[in-house]
């Protein structure tokens, strides 16, 4: 009996192979098991209209189409319905702006919570931390009656992207305080100090010593608020009821609940609402998973 | 010492902007909430007559409600168990020292990175059992293809599991999560702690058992704080996949307080629907929050 070299974890080269081959055919079928949504939505949106039958879902295309993403991206006036192209740029319209005014006031926020504490900034930092997690359900109702009256220069903020906008950069005021204070935390203190006797005042502290160190904590916080933002159906849905300002969740949800709309456009429309964020975590994974870490309070 | 107070009023006021709108935004608009959930607000038209808890016991005292609190206990159950054993399990296996380690987990993890609404869309598809005339559709109908017929369900379509399978899609989108968590648990704890009990002659299984479950419960805290409150909180889910169902096998408070608002105008039955979610989340999430500022400042 050698059961004691038989599984080294995180050690040497084990002499028992079929064990590996266990090992890794469990991952490998987790992975296909994780993959097979996404098999469906690539295969059935590339199939022609002759082909999609939910009987034969996991069957191959037999040539390639592109039918059903113009469908779901231009709509259909004969069959009546609209095409996500509108909430896809109203999403735009909506994420850029509300991730950069978030991560610009998450860094101020961060650096005075990390920085310059003050008597009661130990209280203050839970109860702004509070906000991220609460039911927004229960704020839902006075957040519309107050959006209703909110009129500057002639802006209207219920059923329009400028509040959708307000609403994303107030409610994502403690994910991006919380990630910036943390980030600023690490920052040696010395380095303050250094500039402080260089003469630097509290923007000159900002400017000259942490602005140009937050590179990364901007990526994190701007990948997590473009992530969530961008995702988000119940601020989008509650806010915006003309479906020619809704985002592209609502309007995916409108296709998806639809009678009319083929199940192909449905997971071409589907594919394109999935597409930004996942383009932003193959490609910036590694900060993406900085903020997941960083909204279980482990920054 | 003038300059420093200079400074420090700056400071403050450079915080303020945050502060204030999180305690309207925040804790104004909750209390604003709490207080329509006291009126006689059952109309279009706002009516702040105080009622007292009228509107709780009517809320408790309904099946729809009744029905939505167990749906979340089941849902929360499942879906906690569900992530915690398959976080936990791939976790585990992928820290063997694998090859293509990176790969296996930016597959576990990219449903993290995709809207709840596309995941609905998707899953409905796949969970959709077909009919008896045409035959199985999804996953049922893979279930034939490879000899698993007998694992055939209604889904999302029997009242009796109907919630169970939106757990099941909650859990592909998740469990991805828990995994990247208790990585990084499990990267933490040092190699001699496992080398000592294996010379001691413990088993790998004892070895996961008595050191690394123990070592591991402060990560299994946070991904039961973070996933519970994600599963009380859950809608655009159900709102993209199912709806409220058959005899509301679907239904979730969360649902039932959108409904009831915005479609219903029952504003002050939405109020205290919301509260009641408030409140639970906030069971779970004040502790965990109090607790683990407070350790961070004694850091």
């Amino acid at each position: 009996m050698t059961t004691h070299t038989q599984r080294t974890p995180g050690g040497m080269k084990s002499p028992i192979h079929w064990q590996r081959v266990a090992l890794y055919a469990v991952l490998i079928a987790f992975a296909l098991l994780y993959l097979m949504p996404v098999y469906v939505l690539i295969v059935t949106g590339m199939k022609s209209f002759a082909e999609v039958s939910l009987y034969e879902m996991w069957d191959l295309p037999k040539g390639l189409h592109f039918d059903s993403y113009a469908k779901a991206w231009f709509g259909s006036k004969a069959e009546g319905f609209r095409g996500l192209n509108v909430n896809f740029m109203n999403s735009v319209y909506l994420t850029v702006p509300a991730t950069i005014i978030s991560a610009m006031w998450g860094s101020i926020n961060g650096y005075i919570l990390a920085k310059w504490k003050f008597r009661g900034s130990e209280v203050l930092f839970p109860l702004l931390l509070f906000g991220m997690f609460i039911p927004y359900q229960s704020i839902l109702i006075p957040l519309v009656q107050t959006l209703q009256k909110i009129n500057i220069f002639g802006i209207k903020f219920y059923g329009s992207i400028p509040g959708l906008i307000l609403a994303h950069v107030i409610y994502g005021i403690p994910i991006t305080t919380l990630i910036f204070r943390n980030y600023y935390a690490n920052v040696p203190t010395e380095l303050v100090e250094a500039a402080r006797i260089d003469g630097a005042n509290i923007f000159g502290i900002y400017r000259h010593v942490l602005f140009p160190l937050s590179l990364p904590g901007f990526v994190v916080v701007m990948i997590w608020q473009f992530t969530s933002i961008w995702n988000d159906f119940l601020f989008a849905a509650t806010v915006t009821s003309n479906p020619a300002t809704q985002p592209i969740t609502v309007g995916l949800n409108n296709l998806a609940g639809s009678y009319i709309v083929e199940w192909n456009v449905q997971m071409a429309g589907a594919l394109i609402t999935a597409l930004p964020t996942l383009l932003v975590y193959i490609f910036l994974g590694r900060f993406f998973m900085r903020g997941l870490m960083a909204g279980s309070l482990k920054g | 010492m003038r300059r420093l107070n200079w400074e420090r009023v700056v400071s403050i006021l450079l915080l303020s902007p945050a502060v204030i709108a999180i305690a309207i935004f925040v804790y104004g608009f909750i209390g604003f909430t709490a207080y329509a959930s006291l009126s006689k607000w059952n109309q279009l038209l706002p009516d702040f007559t105080l009622v007292g808890l009228s509107n709780y016991q009517k809320l408790f005292a309904n099946q729809r409600f009744q029905i939505d609190l167990r749906n979340t206990v089941v849902f929360t159950v499942i879906f906690l168990i569900a992530c915690l054993a398959i976080g936990f399990l791939l976790a585990l296996l992928l820290d063997q020292r694998i090859k293509g380690e990176g790969i296996f987990r930016g597959i576990y993890l990219f449903p993290m990175s995709i809207s709840f609404i596309v995941t609905g869309v998707v899953w409905r598809w796949l969970l959709n059992p077909g009919s008896d005339e045409l035959g199985s559709a999804g996953v049922n109908l893979l279930f034939d293809k490879v000899g698993l017929g007998f694992l055939k369900t209604g889904w999302y379509t029997d009242p009796k599991i109907g919630i169970m399978a939106v757990a099941i899609a909650a859990t592909w989108q998740m469990s991805g999560y828990t995994m990247a968590m208790y990585l990084a648990g499990l990267r933490a704890i040092p190699d001699e702690l496992r080398e000592a009990a294996r010379v001691d002659g413990a088993s790998e299984v004892q070895i996961v058992r008595h050191i690394i479950l123990p070592l591991l419960q402060p990560v299994t805290l946070s991904a039961v704080i973070v996933l519970g409150h994600i599963s009380l909180k859950i809608y655009d889910l159900i709102v993209s996949m199912t709806g409220p169902g058959i005899g509301f096998a679907t239904d979730v408070p969360a649902y039932f307080m959108w409904d009831t608002t915005f479609r219903g105008n029952h504003f002050a039955r939405g109020a205290a629907i919301a509260i009641v979610l408030l409140i639970m989340v906030a069971v779970l999430i004040v502790p965990y929050l109090v607790y683990s500022t407070r350790t961070e400042a004694e850091l």
